[in-house]
C-alpha cells in the first residue's frame, strides 16, 4: 500500500460502517492507538539547510534511514536536530520523495553523486517515478558503459610473459604496439593499394602496337602484371597464414568476415593456377577475376571510418530494408501504371511491366537517363507524378541511417579522446600516489633524523628538520609505520624494488656484499660523515674481513649486517631490531662482536652521496655509549635523499 | 483515325484516374493517411478544478472535529488531491490501494456517491469532512442513516433486493478471488436473503428506512460494531 495514503486510512476504516449491518458476525475488536504523540516538527539540517518536516512525514518509509531510528545517530542534542553533512541539493529530491511518495531524478546532477546519496539514507533507485526512470537508467548505463571501457583499456596492458603467439596476435590487432606491428601495418596496406592499382591498370588501353588495334595493357606486359600479382598474393597468403597462426581461437577467426574477405581476395589466383589452360571453365575463371575487387576491402583494416560504416549499415538493417521495401511497392505500382498508360501509343518502349521497371527506377532516383520516355499524356502524366514521389520516397529513411552514422562515429571518436584522456589521468594519479608514498618516507626519515637530534640534542638542526606535517599527515604515516613494525618490512620505492629483483637474480655471494661500516666507501662517507664526527667507529678496528663489493658501481653499495655466531633469534636485522636498546646491543656485542649493517642506498649517483641537496648525512641511531665497552655497536642507517633505507640481513 | 486514338486514350486515362482514387480511398479507409485538418482529436483541456474549503471555524462549527483533527485531516486530504477536490477516478484509486487482493472500484463507486451529498461528480474537503464526520462522532442514528443512504443506490427511500445485490456483490468484489471457503456464484444472493429476511418485516420486498433502523437497533451485534471506530482519529 502506497503510503501517500496512509493519510485516507481513517477514511477507509470510517466507510466500513457501510459493511456493519450487512454482516452477520460480530467484528473484531479494533486495535487502540495507545501512543497517541502529537505531530512533531522534525528539522533536518543538511550542511547549513534546514529542511523541516512532520515526523508522520518521515515515519511512511520506515525502512529509510529518515523513517528509521537510524537517524538518531545524526542527532545534534544542543541544537536538537538532525544534522547531516550531505549535499543540500541533492538532499531536495529525497525529502520530496517522503513528501510525494515519488522520488525524481534530477537532471543536472550527476549520476554517480545521486546514486551515493540514495544509498546513503537507504533509498532504492527502483522506485524512481515513470517521469524520471528513463532519464535516470539512460544516464547509469553510460556511466557503466565508460566504466567498463575503462576496464577493456587495462586489458591493453601489456601482460609480462606473453608467448610468441600472442605477442603476435597483439601485433596484428593492435599496430601501435610495437616498431615491427606498424612496419608490418604499412606495408600490407601499400600492397593493397598496389594490387587494387594493377587490377584497375590491366584494363587500360596502352598503346597500340604495329599490327593490332588497342589492346589492354594486361594482355601487353602479361608477366609483368603477373608477377606484381603474384607478389601481392603471396603477400596476402603470408599475412592470412600468419593471422591464423597467432589467432586465439582459429575457428572463430576463420569464420569472422576480414578472414573470408582475405580468402576470397586471394583465391581466384590460386583457382587461376590450377585451372590456366582449361577452355570450358575459362569464362567462369574470368568472372572469378572479378573477386579480385575484394582485395580493396581489406582496407578496412586501416581504416576506421570505413569500419564504422560498414557497422552503420548493418545496425540500420531494418531502415534500409524499408526502404527497399517501400521502393519495391512504388516500383511496381508506377510501373503498372506506365504499362498501361503507354499501351495505346505505337512502338512503346513499354512493352511489358517488367520492362517498365527500368524506367520507374530511373525517374525515381531523379536520373532519367531518357532511353524510355512516354509519350501519351497519361504516359507523361503519371511519369511527372513518379519522379516526384520517387524523390519523397528515397528521402524518408536516409536521415534515420546518417542519425545513426554520426551517432556511431562520435562514440567512437568520444572513445578515442577518452583513452587518450586516460593516460593524462593514470600518469596524474600515478604522481599522486607516488607522491604520498615519498611523502611517507621522507617523513620516516626525517623522523630518525629528529630521533638523531634529539640525542645530539642541537636544538637549531632540530627546529630545522621540525617540518609542519599535518595532524593527519603524521597520523598516517603513524598507521603506515605500525604497519612495517608489524610485517617486520618495510616500505621500498620501486627503482630500489626492482634492482633488489634483478639484485637477487645476479647475486651469488651474500657474503660478498657487505661491507663493513666502517669502510671508506662512498657509502662510508655518507654514513661516516656524521658518524665520524660524532662517533668513534669502532668498526675501524675489526679487519675488513669481508671484502669490498667491488662491483657496485654507480648503482649501490651493499653492506649488510649480519647478526652473526649465533644469536638465532635475531637472525633478520629490521630497523627495528637495529634500533635495540642498548642492553641489547651490548649484549649482543658482548657476544659476537660483529655487528655490520646492510644498507641499500638509491641509485643516485655517487657524487650524490655525500648530499648535495642537503639531505645531512646518515642519522644515526646510537645508543648512549657505554663508557669503556668495547666494540660498541654503532649501529647506522643511511638515507639518502628522500629515500629508501633498506636494512636486511643477507 | 486520331478520334479512335484519343477515345482509346481518354478511356485508358479515366479508367487510371479512377483506379488511383480508389487506391486513394482504400489507403484512406486503412487509416493511413488522413485528410482533414482536425482528425486529430483536440485533447480535452482538463480545467483544473480548484476548491477552497470554507474557514476553518465553519468546518469546526459544522462538523463535530476540534481544530487540530481539522487540521491533520485536511493536511492529508490536500495531499493526495492538490486540487482540492476528488473525482470519482481518483476516489476509486485511492480506495483500490487499500484492498489489493480484490477489486474496490464498484464498491468505491457507490462509497462516492454516497460521500457526494451534492451530486456534483466530486468530493470536496466538506463533503469527505463532513462524511467522516457523521460516521465517526455521529449518534447511531445517524451512522445507520448514512448506511441506508450508501444501500440506496437511486436514492427513493426503498431498498430493493437488486440494489442490495448490487452493494452485496461490490463487497463480495473487494475480497478477491482467494477465499476460504471459496466464493461461490450464489453467495451474495443469498446473503441478501438472509438480509432480507432480517430487515423486511413486512415482507413487501423492499426495506425501508424506518424498518432498517429499528431492525438495526434490535441487533446487538450491529449495535456494538456501530461503536467500532470511533477512536480512528
Amino acid at each position: 500500500m502506497a503510503t501517500g495514503v496512509a493519510a485516507w486510512l481513517p477514511f477507509a476504516r470510517a466507510a466500513a460502517i457501510g459493511w456493519m449491518p450487512v454482516a452477520n458476525c460480530p467484528m473484531p475488536i479494533a486495535p487502540r492507538d495507545n501512543s497517541k504523540k502529537q505531530d512533531e516538527l522534525i528539522i533536518l539540517n543538511v550542511s547549513g539547510r534546514r529542511f523541516q518536516t512532520w515526523r508522520t512525514t518521515l515515519d511512511r518509509y520506515p525502512d529509510t534511514l529518515l523513517g528509521s531510528s537510524e537517524k538518531d545517530f545524526f542527532y545534534n542534542e544542543e541544537t536538537k536536530e538532525y544534522f547531516f553533512d550531505r549535499d543540500p541539493d541533492a538532499f531536495r529530491s529525497i525529502l520530496n520523495f517522503y513528501r510525494t511518495g515519488k522520488l525524481h531524478y534530477p537532471r543536472h546532477e550527476c549520476i554517480s553523486a545521486y546514486d551515493e546519496e540514495l544509498t546513503f539514507f537507504g533509498i532504492i533507485p527502483e522506485i524512481i517515478g515513470d517521469c524520471c526512470y528513463e532519464e535516470y537508467k539512460d544516464r547509469k548505463r553510460e556511466n557503466l558503459e565508460r566504466l567498463q571501457d575503462d576496464q577493456e583499456e587495462n586489458k591493453d596492458v601489456k601482460i609480462p610473459n606473453m608467448n610468441f603467439r600472442e605477442t603476435m596476435w597483439r601485433a596484428f590487432e593492435n599496430p601501435h604496439t610495437s616498431t615491427m606491428a606498424l612496419v608490418f601495418y604499412y606495408v600490407t596496406g601499400f600492397f593493397i593499394a598496389i594490387s587494387v592499382i594493377t587490377n584497375v591498370v590491366e584494363t587500360v588501353p596502352c598503346g597500340s602496337t604495329s599490327n593490332q588495334k588497342d589492346m589492354p595493357c594486361g594482355e601487353r606486359y602479361t608477366v609483368a602484371f603477373f608477377c606484381i600479382d603474384t607478389a601481392c598474393v603471396m603477400i596476402f597468403t603470408v599475412e592470412y597464414l600468419l593471422r591464423l597462426f597467432a589467432a586465439p581461437s582459429r575457428y572463430r577467426f576463420m569464420r569472422s568476415v576480414m578472414s573470408i574477405i582475405d580468402v576470397v581476395a586471394i583465391l581466384p589466383y590460386y583457382i587461376g593456377l590450377v585451372m590456366t589452360n582449361n577452355e570450358d571453365v575459362s569464362g567462369a575463371f574470368v568472372t572469378l577475376r572479378v573477386f579480385r575487387v575484394f582485395r580493396i576491402f581489406k582496407f578496412s583494416r586501416h581504416s576506421q571510418g570505413l569500419r564504422i560504416l560498414g557497422y552503420t549499415l548493418k545496425s540500420c538493417a531494418s531502415e534500409l530494408g524499408f526502404l527497399l521495401f517501400s521502393l519495391t511497392m512504388a516500383i511496381i505500382i508506377f510501373a503498372t501504371v506506365m504499362f498501361y498508360a503507354e499501351k495505346g501509343s505505337s512502338s512503346s518502349k513499354f512493352t511489358s511491366i517488367p520492362a517498365s521497371f527500368w524506367y520507374t527506377i530511373v525517374t525515381m532516383t531523379t536520373l532519367g537517363y531518357g532511353d524510355m520516355v512516354p509519350k501519351t499524356i497519361a504516359g507523361k502524366i503519371f511519369g511527372s507524378i513518379c519522379s516526384l514521389s520517387g524523390v519523397l520516397v528515397i528521402a524518408l529513411p536516409v536521415p534515420v541511417i546518417v542519425s545513426n552514422f554520426s551517432r556511431i562515429y562520435h562514440q567512437n571518436q568520444r572513445a578515442d579522446k577518452r583513452r587518450a584522456q586516460k593516460k593524462a589521468r593514470l600518469a596524474r594519479i600515478r604522481i599522486a600516489k607516488s607522491g604520498s608514498a615519498k611523502a611517507f618516507l621522507h617523513s620516516k626519515h626525517n623522523g630518525l633524523l629528529n630521533e638523531l637530534l634529539e640525542l645530539t640534542g642541537t636544538e637549531e638542526d632540530e627546529q630545522k628538520l621540525t617540518k609542519c606535517t599535518s595532524l593527519l599527515e603524521s597520523q598516517h604515516h603513524h598507521l603506515l609505520h605500525c604497519l612495517e613494525k608489524t610485517t617486520g618490512h618495510e616500505f621500498v620505492d620501486e627503482q630500489i624494488y626492482e634492482q633488489n629483483c634483478l639484485e637477487t637474480a645476479l647475486q651469488t655471494f651474500p657474503s660478498r656484499s657487505p661491507s663493513i661500516v666502517s669502510h671508506d666507501s662512498p657509502v662510508g662517507t655518507c654514513c661516516g660523515r656524521r658518524g665520524r664526527r660524532n662517533l668513534p667507529l669502532p668498526n675501524a678496528s675489526l679487519p675488513p674481513a669481508l671484502p669490498v663489493p667491488a662491483h657496485q658501481g654507480p648503482l649501490q653499495e651493499l653492506s649488510a649486517s649480519t647478526y652473526s655466531a649465533g644469536d638465532p633469534t635475531v637472525t633478520h636485522a629490521s630497523r627495528s631490531n637495529l634500533n635495540l636498546k642498548t642492553d641489547d646491543s651490548s649484549r649482543i656485542n658482548c657476544k659476537s662482536g660483529r655487528i655490520t649493517t646492510a644498507i641499500i642506498s638509491l641509485p643516485t649517483p655517487p657524487a650524490l652521496t655525500p648530499d648535495g641537496d642537503g639531505l645531512h648525512g646518515p642519522p644515526l641511531r646510537r645508543p648512549p655509549p657505554p663508557a669503556g665497552q668495547p666494540g660498541t655497536p654503532s649501529i647506522q642507517t643511511t638515507t639518502s635523499s628522500a629515500n629508501i633505507i633498506k636494512v636486511s640481513a643477507l | 483515325m486520331l478520334n479512335a486514338i484519343w477515345e482509346t486514350e481518354g478511356l485508358q486515362t479515366v479508367g487510371i484516374v479512377v483506379l488511383v482514387f480508389a487506391s486513394i480511398k482504400l489507403l484512406h479507409l486503412l487509416g493511413l493517411i488522413s485528410f482533414s485538418e482536425d482528425s486529430v482529436e483536440d485533447e480535452l483541456e482538463l480545467s483544473a478544478v480548484r476548491h477552497r474549503p470554507e474557514g476553518l471555524e465553519q468546518l469546526e462549527a459544522q462538523t463535530r472535529f476540534s481544530r487540530k483533527e481539522l487540521q491533520i485531516l485536511y493536511r492529508g486530504f490536500k495531499n493526495e488531491c492538490p486540487s482540492g477536490v476528488v473525482n470519482e477516478e481518483t476516489f476509486k484509486d485511492i480506495y483500490s490501494q487499500f484492498f489489493p487482493q480484490g477489486d474496490a472500484s464498484t464498491y468505491a463507486h457507490f462509497l462516492f456517491n454516497a460521500f457526494d451529498t451534492d451530486h456534483n461528480g466530486s468530493v470536496s474537503f466538506e463533503d469527505f469532512v463532513m462524511g467522516l464526520s457523521i460516521l465517526l462522532r455521529g449518534t447511531v442514528q445517524e451512522k445507520l442513516n448514512w448506511a441506508f443512504n450508501l444501500y440506496d443506490i437511486n436514492k427513493d427511500g426503498y431498498i430493493t433486493k437488486e440494489e442490495m445485490l448490487d452493494i452485496m456483490k461490490a463487497i463480495y468484489d473487494m475480497m478477491g478471488k482467494c477465499t476460504y471457503p471459496v466464493l461461490k456464484e450464489e453467495t451474495p444472493r443469498q446473503h441478501v436473503e438472509v438480509f432480507f429476511q432480517k430487515m423486511d418485516k413486512n415482507k413487501d420486498g423492499v426495506v425501508t428506512i424506518d424498518e432498517f433502523i429499528d431492525c438495526c437497533q434490535n441487533d446487538e451485534n450491529i449495535m456494538r460494531s456501530m461503536h467500532l471506530f470511533e477512536n480512528v482519529l
